[in-house]
């Protein structure tokens, strides 16, 4: 019992700390939890760290957070996993709660406001960078329908305000039927 | 009641930002601008600004940043717990699909078959906030910021060649403002 309080108090300051110092989000998070976790801490072993970065990468929502989830549940059942969850997830908390109690009175400020307003065009081009990066790797292999599929969305969702959420089952059952399919053809 | 329009919101977040960090960004534009007004496109930047140079999934500082405008500290509570709640139930059940089954081909497939449409809404949410940094509104009109065109296009390229830290495009496009403003 004692030794296995100790390692709940592991886990939650492990993810904590991992949490509160990557930058950057679940691409360079899962790396540095396989440092920690199947490395220093020696809880998990390289190759259930893979299956792990796999199934937490075909999950909705943060990579993050749901690789916590799952280390958490490996090493220590629910315990385990609603305590890594709050490690991953009290950082960002902590943090933006203090900048959001501050944003009003430090968005007014002259300087503040020059520094967000140029930041802004640097965050427009750190997403356009992203979404280059993402399409060049849908459309280097040269197949027909993703791009279609890609271009027909960002008109219907750009353009004509089609629902994200609706366009997003829609999708999705489009990568279930061609999934289907390839399975029947033997694929 | 906000806290249940919080949590109902960022939980259609959670569930449907697939594809991990930049997927988030057209759902949250959606839920938190369109539906229902909590933001405007200038706080979302400013959000997005700031997730670049703090820790943490976007989505998990969106949550928080918009339930503390909304609602204070319970808001943020509430609607970062809805944004990991429909996550942690599916990641719960894949891991156990995956154990039983020895794989996830159906999903991961499924998620390749997304990737082009998700793609796509990051894209849209990109615009957007082009239109915003040239224009200082998502309408595409108004007298255009110079200074903010050749930081866009300096950032851009700066980007595509180093391929550098975004916290860097932040802080320099930041000095590059401040500098530009008080000359």
């Amino acid at each position: 019992m004692e030794k296995k309080r100790k390692s709940l108090l592991t886990l939650f300051l492990t993810t904590l700390e991992i949490s509160a110092f990557t930058f950057g989000g679940g691409y360079v998070i899962i790396p540095l939890m396989r440092r920690t976790f199947v490395g220093k801490l020696g809880w998990i072993d390289e190759g259930e760290m893979l299956d792990l970065t796999a199934i937490a990468q075909s999950a909705p929502g943060p990579i993050a957070v749901n690789a916590a989830i799952l280390i958490g549940y490996r090493t220590g059942g629910i315990a385990g996993a609603a305590v890594s969850a709050l490690g991953a997830v009290l950082p960002p908390l902590v943090i933006i709660s203090i900048i959001s109690a501050f944003y009003q009175a430090f968005r007014s400020n002259r300087y503040v406001s020059l520094a967000m307003t140029a930041m802004s065009a640097g965050v427009a081009a750190v997403v356009v960078d992203v979404v280059i990066a993402m399409a060049w790797d849908i459309l280097k292999r040269k197949k027909l329908l993703p791009a279609v599929m890609m271009a027909v969305v960002f008109v219907l969702v750009g353009f004509l305000d089609v629902s994200v959420i609706a366009m997003m089952i829609a999708a999705a059952g489009a990568g279930y039927l061609s999934y289907i399919h390839g399975k029947r053809r033997g694929i | 009641m906000i806290y249940l329009s919080l949590l109902w919101s960022f939980m259609q977040i959670g569930l449907f930002s697939i594809g991990g960090g930049y997927a988030a960004l057209p759902l949250i534009q959606h839920q938190a601008i369109d539906v229902n007004g909590w933001l405007t496109m200038q706080s979302f930047s400013d959000i997005m600004t700031i997730s670049q140079m703090t820790p943490g999934p976007i989505a998990i500082n969106a949550a928080t940043f918009v339930g503390i405008q909304v609602a204070g500290i319970p808001g943020a509570l509430v609607a970062t717990f809805g944004c990991i709640l429909p996550s942690s139930l599916i990641v719960t059940a894949l891991a156990w699909v995956y154990y039983r089954f020895k794989g996830l081909d159906a999903v991961q497939s499924v998620i390749s078959g997304l990737r082009p449409a998700v793609v796509a809404m990051i894209a849209t949410a990109a615009l957007s906030l082009i239109s915003l940094a040239f224009f200082g509104s998502e309408s595409y009109s108004g007298s255009v910021n110079t200074a903010n065109v050749i930081l866009f296009c300096l950032a851009f390229a700066v980007l595509r060649i180093w391929h550098p830290s975004p916290m860097i495009v932040m802080a320099g496009t930041g000095i590059a403002g401040l500098i530009w403003g008080i000359i």
